[in-house]
């Protein structure tokens, strides 16, 4: 019971989790992207499309990777180099990206994935670790991808807080002026987090069409970009956090199906808004205390100017 | 500076390709808005057999695999059946943005229009009032004017035999129902396909998961994977995407569909569904307004006028199934048999309907009450 419910709940959380940790990285760099759902979008159909065509999951993969990466890459190119305002970038990218998914999307609803893809997706036991009682279940007899999702939230950890290169990242986003005095290619550093943040999102876009779901539906993300831009702030910015928070969310997600039996008198729709209610409840503690590792990196939000330093 | 116009420009292409993309959803050309006065319709008249040109406004895309798709198929068989003319304009949003989209088809030539969604029906008699010799077909609703007809189908009497084939099915004694809203619609459907499980089955229990969406695939999965779960071996839906029918062949077990017959997603899974055929209600009515004889009217089409049927039954389907689903199915035809004839209890196990009497086509238009055997609950009641 409790098993299948958090076995459910990860799976849930898998797209959240590729899109956080996406957007996560995007701000350390100090670039506030909201075209979130829009590369989600991107990355589910192309994702889809590929599949579909050349029945290679991998290649699905990375066409998903590369399709909502190109989607950063614009966003990249107006906030790094042209200093666009981030916000209203990061909007239009959003839509853009919906506009880009509906058109592509438009011969692909109703269309099935052939059954290589379909099998590669298909949970995979990892040996001796899902042996181990309960714990093995939930979080070993899982799909290739959500695997996957452990990985990158480990490397992103180290990466961040083990490496110098992670060093010079946080740097960028705090403070880039220092971070240009100290030799440091602060567009770069933008540009490319920029790039691998929006593929992560083509990956949790793509876990959708692909292996959740799977089948193409026009907005299958369905605001799921937007409750991870709320994410990063529930995580505070650490990737850790990123992945406790997204099965978190997941579990919110899907709790209102299973708890209907136990007969407790909870309206669905307060659990529908109670991911929101958290986030709220998350912006107020982290202003309340003011902790220095809680905060957003100083630089958000900022175009980066050299003359003005 | 100059940067500042660049990403302006950027900016800009970014929003035209998006509205090229969105206009790329629509067969039909963008309008052509010269010379065309308001308030007259080409091609208006009624008794010339060959100037009708049909314009349909989809609320999803044509192929979304379910409601859309079932009346562009009647489209389809439209032109096949009279040989005339069809435009149609798929993804259009409820509310004023309809009113446009009819105005496009009726400048393109139209001059019979069917709207296909419930949220389309104010616009429609917007519309409908400002082009009096156009003829307006909106489904679902309960608007009527000289020149707009409402029409819809019956689809309870094909749930009710899905429901005696999931009844006959189910090894658990679980079905799980994944539902869109707590409206009369859905609950109807629901308490049909419930009477239905439980003329076969007696001690089948139908759970309910809503979903209060349309058209969020994965959290139609969720709910999905809630019920199965919970022990259900059997899935049914009022939800427009096949993701139920994927869940369920992914755990070895069954479901059934709606809105059209399309076991594609879910192969082994897929027993049958409840569906629309539009076909035929759209052939007669526009050939009767080809003829000049056409009325507006108010239609609740039924299995007997083929508007509303199940589709085939797969192999995966029960033994015995098809037997059981055609005797009442026969009944349903001759006009013997009403889905909601009593005795009927609610939950609570009150009887609802008394013996020898049956509710009406307006009761079960207001149903909010769930009959006995529905395991969940009506919120917004």
């Amino acid at each position: 019971m409790l098993v299948s419910f958090l076995t459910a709940a990860i799976q849930a959380g898998t797209p959240l989790l590729f899109a956080t940790l996406g957007e996560t990285i995007t701000e350390k760099s100090g670039n506030l992207n909201l075209g979130v759902e829009g590369m989600m979008l991107m990355g589910a159909v192309f994702g889809f499309q590929i599949g579909l065509s050349t029945s290679n999951p991998v290649l699905a993969l990375v066409g998903a990777v590369v399709a909502a990466s190109l989607g950063a890459l614009i966003f990249a190119f107006l906030t790094v180099t042209l200093r666009a305002n981030q916000t209203v970038t990061g909007l239009v990218l959003s839509i853009f990206g919906s506009g880009v998914a509906g058109f592509i999307g438009q011969k692909l609803a109703g269309k099935v994935l052939p059954n290589v893809v379909k099998n590669f997706f298909k949970p995979v036991k990892v040996p001796l670790l899902a042996d181990v009682p309960y714990v093995g279940q939930i979080l070993f007899n899982q799909d290739l991808l959500v695997y996957l999702g452990y990985i990158v939230i480990i490397l992103s950890g180290i990466y961040l807080y083990h490496t110098r290169k992670g060093l010079n990242l946080r740097v960028t986003g705090e403070n880039p002026a220092a971070a240009d005095a100290a030799g440091i290619n602060v567009s770069l550093y933008k540009y490319l987090h920029i790039l691998i943040g929006g593929a992560l999102c083509g990956l949790g876009g793509a876990y959708l069409s692909l292996v959740y779901v799977p089948a193409w539906q026009e907005n299958i993300t369905a605001g799921r970009g937007w409750i991870a831009v709320a994410l990063v702030i529930f995580a505070t910015w650490n990737p850790y956090k990123v992945l406790l928070g997204s099965y978190f969310f997941g579990g919110l997600d899907i709790i209102g199906f299973r708890l209907q039996k136990f007969n407790i008198r909870l309206s669905q729709y307060i659990l529908d808004m109670l991911p929101y209610v958290v986030t709220i409840l998350v912006l107020i503690a982290i202003s309340l205390r003011r902790s220095k590792d809680n905060a957003p990196p100083k630089g958000l939000g900022e175009p980066y100017f050299r003359e003005e330093r | 500076m100059s940067k500042k116009v660049i990403s302006s420009v950027v900016a800009l292409v970014m929003m035209l390709s998006l509205v090229l993309a969105g206009c790329g959803g629509s067969q039909a050309p963008a309008a052509k808005t010269e010379g065309t006065s308001t308030d007259k319709a080409p091609a208006a008249s009624t008794n010339a057999k060959t100037d009708v040109k049909v314009g349909f406004i989809y609320v999803g895309p044509a192929n979304d695999g379910g409601w859309s798709q079932a009346h562009d198929e009647g489209r389809k068989y439209l032109e096949e059946k009279l040989g005339v003319k069809t435009l149609y304009r798929e993804n259009v949003p409820e509310g004023p943005e309809c009113e446009k989209a009819i105005t496009d088809l009726i400048d393109q030539g139209c001059n019979v229009i069917f709207t296909t969604s419930y949220g389309f029906m104010d616009p429609t008699e917007k519309v409908a009032k400002q082009y009096p010799n156009v003829k307006f077909f909106h489904c679902s609703g309960n608007k009527m004017a000289e020149n707009m007809s409402n029409y819809f189908g019956k689809i309870n009497e094909p749930r009710y035999l899905s429901g005696i084939v999931a009844g006959m099915k189910t090894k658990a004694n679980k079905i799980g129902y994944v539902a869109a809203y707590e409206t009369p619609e859905v609950i109807s459907g629901i308490n049909a396909f419930t009477l239905g499980v439980q003329s076969v089955n007696p001690n089948a229990k139908v759970i309910v998961k809503w979903t209060h969406t349309w058209i969020d695939a994965a959290k139609e999965k969720d709910a999905a994977i809630a019920a199965l779960d919970e022990g259900c071996d059997v899935l049914a839906q009022h939800n427009d995407s096949p993701a139920p029918q994927i869940a369920a062949e992914q755990r070895g077990v069954w479901a059934i569909g709606y809105d059209i017959y399309n076991p594609q997603a879910a192969p082994k899974a897929y027993m049958t569904a409840p569906v629309f055929r539009w076909g035929p209600y759209y052939v007669e009515q526009v050939k009767a307004i080809m003829d000049g004889t056409w009325k507006a009217s108010s239609y609740l089409g039924t299995m007997k006028d083929g508007v509303v049927d199940l589709g085939p039954l797969t192999s995966v389907a029960p033994e015995g199934a098809k037997e059981k689903v055609e005797a009442v199915k026969s009944k349903m035809l001759d006009g013997s048999f009403n889905v909601f004839s009593g005795p009927i209890k609610d939950q609570s196990g009150a009887v609802k309907v008394e013996a020898g009497k049956a509710l009406t086509d307006q009761d079960v238009l207001s149903m909010m009450w769930f009959v006995q055997g529905v395991e969940g609950k009506i919120e917004s009641k």
